[in-house]
């Protein structure tokens, strides 16, 4: 299979700092807010260098979002950033009508999605926004997978015109994306091609497809892995095109089964490809508090979860 | 033509837009009608072509800009921006109806010249106006802007975030105005849920709070006039606006019942009688 050498550990939010930083010092027309978060988000850079470019706006998310959706008229680009929790379930209805229906060009960009948020517990984990969030005409829906990853889409989302939820999170993982990757919204990467099945996954379950990758080829099982950091507009082209030469799928993700990724997968194939799927994720269930990595075993979205959910969907294949 | 005159006009479009509908909020436009047709036909800078017509484009740059919070008073904003020259006032029929660009309550998508932002679930109008405001000063832009609120529309807690915020950030081109009729979907508003004294409450979070009759001209030009003398003192400000629900129409008046009701043929008849029209009818 294809290797991903890494030297460095990073967490995919601080690959969000690092292209605001970037966006600040090249886009004027940037501007950034935040609820009471400053240090989880790590925009300290892009505050220092551009004080009068950034809204502080308390522990207020709904106002901040108002606040952003306002900013675009005058042709701001604002970044609205708290934790996942409180950019979409909590400001669901300021989203919806101010920013999707209205169309505007805000960016919310959020930190601490999913199990891997680890000890806060349940009452932080979202495991619900991807769902609410692409079920919301004109919203743009990204959940990349590393640090250089976050830090292509943050500054792709800035070069996007219209609503864009961007997610990411904090735990220290590895940075195995190449610098140089080309990345465009929409468009998902094949990190390794394959023919027995293929493993369609997103944020941090996507290092894991690769180690699942490497024990399926250690049992003599061809994976192609998929990376879908665009949650929507999904790349149906290329789940297609991948499904039609494996037979069937897996999808993985930090999110409920129930209107995550997978049923996006699942409403392609169901309407254009018959094929068989199985689906890591979290099955209707909170989290709990706990180091990230228990969380994520626990919950089964570790390699291992894949390799089992490989092998299923593979024994499904028609005879 | 007098302000007085075209609001008249504007109340007619009003009972007429409702009553064609069979449904929508007459009640609350009939009150906040002499405040914006103050607003759009006197008190704002208004961008316009070399000819003289008004002519709109999202960014706003380089004049006032009015948001509608409580969105269901939609068919007032509606008739003054089609009477000022936003769109043409043959579209007033269109409300409510299918494939128009004039929707229950304001919207952007279906990109009605002179709305910015949707609104109808309550609360938001303020926050958007604040990063109106914002963006204003980002872009050395010294035109102010001004957002319509309701009374009932203060119990919604994310005004107080922005009530909060405003102050704090100095944005002193903005100008907020309380539709103070006292009325809501329930009733009373002391009754259903009693907001107490709103102007205390804003002065307490940091605003410079004017009063005023927003269906007394004169109470209007003097208020209207000294609020923007106000403006770029580190303040936003709030004004109070005394208004009566259903103003202009007398049944419709005193009375919560037409805060969302259509009138029957009857009744737009009675209404249209107390109405002079002066620009001519859509």
């Amino acid at each position: 299979m294809t290797q991903y050498p890494y030297t460095d550990k990073k967490d995919t939010r601080s690959g969000f700092g690092a292209g605001m930083t970037e966006l600040g010092r090249t886009n004027p027309q940037v501007v950034t807010l935040c609820a009471d978060l400053v240090g989880s988000l790590k925009i300290d850079t892009f505050i220092k260098e551009n004080p009068e470019r950034f809204f502080q706006c308390g522990i207020s998310e709904a106002n901040m979002i108002g606040i952003s959706a306002g900013l675009t008229i005058g042709g701001k680009i604002p970044f609205a950033t708290t934790f996942a929790n409180f950019g979409s379930s909590r400001v669901f209805d300021q989203v919806r009508q101010a920013v999707a229906y209205s169309n505007k060009n805000v960016k919310i960009a959020v930190s601490h999605a999913g199990l891997t948020l680890g000890e806060d517990g349940a009452t932080h984990q979202v495991l619900e926004d991807l769902a609410m969030m692409k079920a919301l005409p004109n919203m743009t829906v990204i959940n990349p997978c590393d640090y250089n990853q976050t830090k292509q889409a943050t500054i792709a989302s800035a070069a996007h015109e219209g609503p864009v939820y961007l997610r990411f999170g904090r735990p220290v993982i590895p940075v195995f994306i190449p610098e140089d990757m080309p990345f465009e919204i929409g468009k998902a990467i094949t990190l390794n091609e394959g023919t027995d099945v293929s493993i369609f996954a997103t944020g941090h379950l996507v290092w894991e497809a690769l180690q699942a990758c490497q024990i399926l080829e250690d049992q003599g099982i061809s994976a192609e892995i998929i990376n879908i950091h665009t949650i929507k507009p999904l790349d149906v082209d290329a789940i297609l095109a991948s499904v039609k030469k494996t037979g069937c799928c897996v999808s993985a993700e930090e999110h409920q089964v129930n209107g995550g990724l997978g049923e996006s997968i699942a409403h392609v194939l169901i309407t254009q490809y018959l094929a068989p799927q199985e689906f890591v994720g979290v099955k209707d269930t909170f989290g709990e508090s706990g180091t990230p990595d228990e969380l994520m075993a626990k919950y089964g979205l570790k390699a291992e979860n894949i390799v089992e959910a490989a092998k299923k969907a593979i024994a499904r294949k028609a005879k | 033509m007098n302000i007085q005159d075209i609001a008249s006009q504007v109340r007619r479009d009003i009972v007429r837009m409702v009553h064609g509908a069979k449904s929508g909020h007459p009640g609350g436009s009939l009150g906040c009608t002499d405040l914006i047709v103050s607003l759009y036909f006197k008190h704002m800078e208004l961008k316009t072509d070399a000819a003289g017509p008004v002519v709109f484009d999202m960014n706003g740059t380089g004049e006032d800009l009015f948001f509608l919070s409580n969105g269901h008073i939609s068919p007032v904003l509606y008739s003054v921006l089609a009477r000022r020259g936003y769109f043409p006032v043959a579209e007033l029929a269109t409300f409510r109806k299918i494939n128009s660009r004039l929707q229950g309550h304001p919207a952007t998508a279906e990109h009605l010249e002179g709305i910015r932002i949707a609104s109808g679930s309550l609360g938001q109008g303020l926050s958007v106006s604040i990063g109106a405001a914002l963006a204003k000063k980002l872009n050395g832009d010294n035109h102010l802007v001004y957002v319509l609120m309701g009374d009932g529309e203060q119990q919604e807690g994310q005004i107080w975030e922005a009530a909060t915020f405003a102050p704090h950030h100095k944005v002193d081109n903005l100008i907020a105005f309380v539709d103070f009729n006292g009325q809501q979907i329930d009733g009373p508003t002391d009754k259903v849920m009693n907001n107490r004294d709103l102007g205390a409450k804003y002065e307490a979070f940091g605003w410079r709070v004017l009063h005023m009759d927003g269906n007394d001209y004169e109470s209007l030009e003097a208020v209207l006039t000294a609020a923007k003398a106000l403006t770029g003192q580190g303040q936003p400000i709030v004004i109070i606006t005394k208004t009566e629900m259903g103003q202009g129409v007398d049944f419709m008046m005193h009375t919560h019942k037409w805060h969302g009701v259509a009138p029957n043929d009857e009744q737009l008849a009675k209404a249209l009688e107390q109405l002079p029209e002066t620009l001519g009818d859509y």
